[in-house]
């Protein structure tokens, strides 16, 4: 089962934090930076895996990858398999570039919501659900849509909201 | 706090805006952000959903960016989930998966609109209610909405279906029952052709569900055990490749061909490029080593070099096979690599290194070593290595080491020597510890030393004023032993030349004119009978140990080529003049330990003046030699607890009425406490007398300030005279034995175990105890192993007895359905208070099914032992369900084919 699953850029700061089993927001805190601690301490070009068992108790594995600003980290007991988890974690970010087109730190930043969605349709409950990204691009355009139409119905305006940060 | 305007909702920030702002804050961040969670707070009771929603969303984003607690908003999402606007419902699900947790008060609130939107058109609607029950799904949640589930598995949409199993997955966990209703489809679900569900994923997934069954079921293996060979040979994928060879190597061990294809297979990733590969492989390979040794040594090479890889990972894994590798053997040519590579490494590894060879060759009470010189001199070469950190591992060892293997003693006294005489490893703290095993090596084992001068001066030499006051007693300790040693060996000396000339010149004469001439005995007969038969190896008086030693002592005496008085008398100098200025130091130990010596030097002083050594110092000299010789053996762990408490000793009384108990207790344990030797009291009393005197003629203004201290913090002193003056004889601070003092009983049980342990250490220095520590570590271990088994025995034995179950449902008819349902209900109603107890109920009513449950119990219980005896177990069990056996392994080999077939090359 996968634990965890983490967005966190080289200064240390989360960008999407999710975690299957439920955790305290401290705990959260605790861990995301225990694990930034590992992280940015390792040099390029070795494995991306990465002992966790201090960090996340017994049979704990994790495994990361590093793109530009972001480390992508996937936490998982022994029920996964590290090399596939790795492939995920390419899946994973495959389909947040189609999505975005070239994606970058800025649309993870912005695109809170999306990136739940996009994440929800690979990773069910702690389970690998699917590692086709057309088929999770093909389920997210349509949640997306969805989400656009249920929307427009509302009454406020929001281009009305921009105002009141000038 | 107002209720939300009009204004609010019209102007109300987006997430967007929110994001915005924080990244145009540079410092008050954590200011920016409790204004936020403040409008939050106010938009969020808007009776608006719309408005509600996106505070929610917000608040999601900063819980789960910003760690700020948003449990107090449960209601609230609550509300959006019943929305019937999808964004507001899916803001609402989010939110809920998020924060939501067994503890939650309203979390059974949700139970019925769950059940809406499990059962809506939607399949989008469908699929949050699906992801939310999997995140959030508690027992009572999972068996409320079980049919709800059972029926989205048959749903027509795969979009929903592939969600419903993976919700299934979880409701097993929480609610085992579930298995006997859900299983079947789950396994029309994996036999049925469809690509997307039958995955890759799958595949890795199904061969951790046979690594889970196969300790349980040893017929499975011989079925399961071709299929994934063949796989291994075939697959392309790396991920599959590597769970097989996981699958292999942890469950199919005994099946020669497969662990010798998989140790192959191993070989290709660990000669790869990847580095992720090549951890990999070496992990494999550490779950094979303890069946497979040869897998190992095959690949030392590779192992050996990726010791320094750069991959922090790569090179802790090969560092635990190269522990692995160590055997009787090769340990002196694995130890000498590994210790050319931590001085190569840095700290942090250098100290994994030494921390493994340290527990690797003190396994079993030190079953791998056999040249115990070289170990020891290996320890000396540790210590010096500049980031070595394990002090206090070493310092146990030396130590160990010395009370165990008789044969060492000498090695190690030359490797303490080596240890204290160098003045740059004091500046180390690291070393401290070591230092202090040196010391106490170095002063319990004297004899074997070659000048013990030498020694004196390296314990006394000035740089040690910076040790801590603790190891200081042990210096201190060790240089008074030495002393001790040195004035007996004089003693001695002096003893044989005069029986020398006794022989020659005075056959015939008197005792008495003989010890006037030599000066040596003064006094009465009977005591100079005593000093003989001390020194004469053919008296039939004296204990073995006795023996041994005082024939230790010639030995060494010889070796020294002997003590002149003058060479006493400077050691009794130096002495003084290190240890002087220590008599004021502020630790109450180093002070008390160093006047101790003081006081002693200074009597010795007085009476070996001239030349000439009074009846009286020889005497004090050979008890305290002797209360020294007494050795000290290793202790049981468990000595403490075997000794009987004694009658007056009450443990859990309050210590408030400490000195009472001092005072009843005390006096009497310390006039046994005399070391076995023979003179037991009488060393008491005639040192007592002039060695108080001397006390208090040189240092009267301190003894009074002593004094003085004494009355006011009484506790910390050991209470009466008489052990004042046997302080003396006090085991070092470090001496693990010393915790026995406190109990009379306790130290003849000691030196009991010791002399049963005596003739044996000779021989074979591993024997009784490594029995008590095997004992403890055998305690241990399976306690975590149960432990980390019990949730994934929980599931599959449900699977288990399903799959069993399902064969024999075919065969007989309803009625067993029917006797689910029930048996069912009656889980249902246990489960919360127990839920073992209600699966063993089940299991007892259908014994007509192999008897499942009896077997499951065998099998939680026994574990590894199953597997050995399953021969004849297999005899007994086949005839009755070994049908159905083969008939179930089918179904999971149509499985893996399945998968095989789709994944294809």
């Amino acid at each position: 089962m996968i634990k965890a699953v983490m967005v966190i850029n080289t200064q240390g700061k989360p960008r999407l934090a999710k975690f299957y089993d439920f955790l305290t927001v401290d705990k959260q805190q605790e861990l995301i930076r225990s694990v930034f601690g590992v992280l940015c301490s390792r040099a390029e070009n070795v494995s991306n895996f990465m002992e966790a068992d201090s960090i996340f108790g017994p049979d704990s594995r994790l495994v990361y990858k590093h793109y530009a600003t972001l480390y992508f980290v996937f936490v998982f007991d022994t029920c996964e398999n590290e090399l596939a988890v790795l492939d995920l974690i390419q899946v994973f970010v495959e389909t947040l570039d189609k999505c975005f087109r070239n994606v970058c730190e800025l649309d993870i930043v912005f695109n809170y919501s999306k990136l739940h969605t996009i994440l929800d349709e690979i990773v069910f409950g702690g389970q690998v659900l699917e590692t086709s990204s057309a088929e999770i691009m093909k389920a997210v355009e349509e949640i997306s849509k969805l989400e656009a139409s249920s929307n427009s119905i509302t009454l406020v305006p929001k281009t009305v909201s921009g105002w009141r940060n000038r | 706090m107002a209720s939300p305007s009009l204004m609010d909702t019209l102007f109300q920030r987006t997430l967007d805006d929110i994001i915005k702002g924080l990244r145009h804050q540079q410092a008050g961040e954590s200011a920016f952000i409790s204004k936020v969670v403040e409008e939050i707070r106010r938009e969020i009771k808007s009776t608006d959903l719309h408005t509600k929603s996106i505070a929610l969303q917000k608040l999601t984003y900063i819980n789960s960016i910003h760690f700020i607690d948003m449990s107090w908003a449960a209601f609230h999402a609550i509300e959006c989930i019943s929305s019937p606007n999808f964004s507001h419902k899916k803001v609402g699900y989010l939110a809920i998966s998020m924060s939501f947790n067994e503890s939650t008060s309203v979390i059974l609130l949700i139970t019925n609109q769950l059940r809406k939107d499990l059962k809506s058109n939607n399949e989008f609607e469908v699929s949050l209610a699906l992801d939310c029950l999997s995140r959030i799904g508690t027992a009572d949640l999972c068996r409320d909405l079980t049919p709800e589930v059972f029926t989205l598995l048959s749903s027509s949409k795969v979009f929903v279906r592939k969600k419903a199993i993976g919700v299934v997955l979880r409701v097993f966990g929480k609610y085992p029952d579930a298995v006997r209703v859900c299983f079947k489809r789950l396994v029309e679900c994996l036999d049925g052709t469809d690509p997307q569900i039958v995955s890759a994923v799958v595949g890795v997934f199904l061969l951790k569900i046979f690594a889970k069954l196969a300790p349980l079921e040893p017929r499975l293996a011989k079925r399961v055990v071709e299929p994934i060979c063949d796989h291994m040979r075939r697959t392309g994928a790396k991920s599959l490749m590597f769970e097989c060879i996981r699958t292999v190597v942890t469950s199919f061990t005994d099946y020669e061909s497969a662990v010798k294809l998989s140790v192959a297979k191993i070989r290709d990733f660990l000669v790869d490029d990847d580095p992720n590969l090549k951890y990999l492989g070496l992990h494999a390979l550490s779950i094979i080593a303890p069946n497979h040794l040869w897998a190992v040594l095959e690949n030392k090479e590779v192992v050996i070099k990726s010791l320094s890889d750069d991959d922090p990972n790569v090179k802790l894994e090969s560092l635990r096979l190269v522990a692995a590798m160590v055997s009787e053997s090769n340990v002196v040519e694995i130890c000498r690599v590994l210790v050319n590579y931590s001085l190569k490494s840095d700290p942090e590894f250098c100290n994994e290194i030494l921390g493994s060879i340290l527990s690797k060759c003190c396994q079993n009470v030190y079953e791998i070593i056999v040249d115990f010189d070289w170990y020891v001199s290996l320890l000396g070469e540790m210590s010096r290595i500049p980031h070595c950190q394990k002090g206090e591992e070493i310092e146990n060892q030396l130590i160990d080491i010395g009370m165990r293997v008789k044969d060492v003693r000498p090695e190690l006294v030359r490797v303490g020597r080596d240890l204290l005489i160098d003045p740059a490893l004091l500046g180390n703290s690291f070393l401290h510890r070591i230092l202090s095993a040196a010391a106490w090596v170095c002063g319990e084992y004297v004899e074997f030393s070659t000048k013990p001068v030498e020694l004196v001066e390296a314990l006394l030499q000035p740089r040690t004023s910076l040790l801590p006051p603790s190891i200081r007693t042990v210096y201190i300790q060790s240089a008074f032993k030495i002393l001790i040693f040195c004035l007996h060996s004089y003693l001695l000396q002096r003893e044989n030349i005069a029986d020398d000339m006794a022989s020659e010149m005075l056959g015939l004469k008197s005792q008495g004119e003989c010890s006037g001439s030599s000066a040596l005995v003064t006094g009465k007969a009977p005591a100079c009978q005593e000093q003989d038969e001390g020194f004469n190896p053919r008296d039939s008086n004296k204990s073995y140990e006795d023996l041994s030693i005082i024939n230790e002592g010639d030995v060494s005496a010889l070796l020294e080529k002997g003590f002149t008085h003058e060479s006493i008398v400077n050691l009794l100098n130096l002495i003084e003049l290190a240890l002087g200025p220590l008599s004021g130091s502020p630790d109450v130990e180093v002070q008390e330990r160093s006047k101790n010596v003081l006081g002693f030097v200074d009597l010795i002083k007085q009476e070996i003046s001239n030349g000439f050594v009074s009846e009286r110092a020889s005497k004090i000299i050979d008890m305290v030699h002797d209360a020294f010789t007494e050795e000290l053996g290793p202790v049981s762990v468990n000595a403490q607890e075997k000794v009987p408490i004694p009658d007056g000793l009450m443990l859990k009384e309050n210590l408030a009425d400490l000195d009472a108990i001092c005072g009843n207790v005390q006096l009497p344990s310390s006039i046994s406490f005399s070391m076995g030797s023979p003179f037991g009291e009488s060393v008491g009393a005639s040192v007592s007398i002039p060695q108080s005197k001397e006390e208090s003629e040189p240092s009267s203004e301190s003894t009074s300030l002593l004094a003085e201290h004494r009355k006011r913090h009484g506790l910390y002193y050991l209470p009466s005279e008489k052990n004042e003056t046997l302080a003396n004889d006090y085991p070092p601070a470090n001496d693990p034995k010393s915790s026995d003092n406190t109990n009379d009983d306790a130290q003849d049980l000691v030196k009991l175990t010791d002399k049963s342990l005596l003739p044996k250490r000779r021989s074979n220095h591993a024997k009784p105890r490594p029995v008590v520590v095997k004992l403890d570590e055998g305690d241990v271990a399976p306690i975590i192993a149960k432990k980390s088994a019990t949730r994934d025995d929980l599931l599959s034995d449900a699977v288990r007895d399903i799959l069993l179950g399902n064969v024999a449902k075919t065969a007989s008819s309803q009625s067993i359905i029917s006797d689910k349902s029930s048996s069912k209900r009656k889980g249902k109603e246990k489960l919360n208070v127990d839920l073992p107890e209600s699966r063993e109920i089940l299991g007892v009513e259908k014994p007509d099914l192999g008897n499942p449950s009896s077997r499951r119990s065998k099998h939680r219980s026994h574990g590894k032992e199953k597997s050995r005896k399953s021969p004849e177990k297999k005899n007994s069990d086949e005839i009755g369900d070994g049908e159905k056996e083969s008939r179930r392994v089918d179904i999971a080999i149509v499985g893996i084919k399945q998968n095989k077939e789709l994944k294809g090359p």
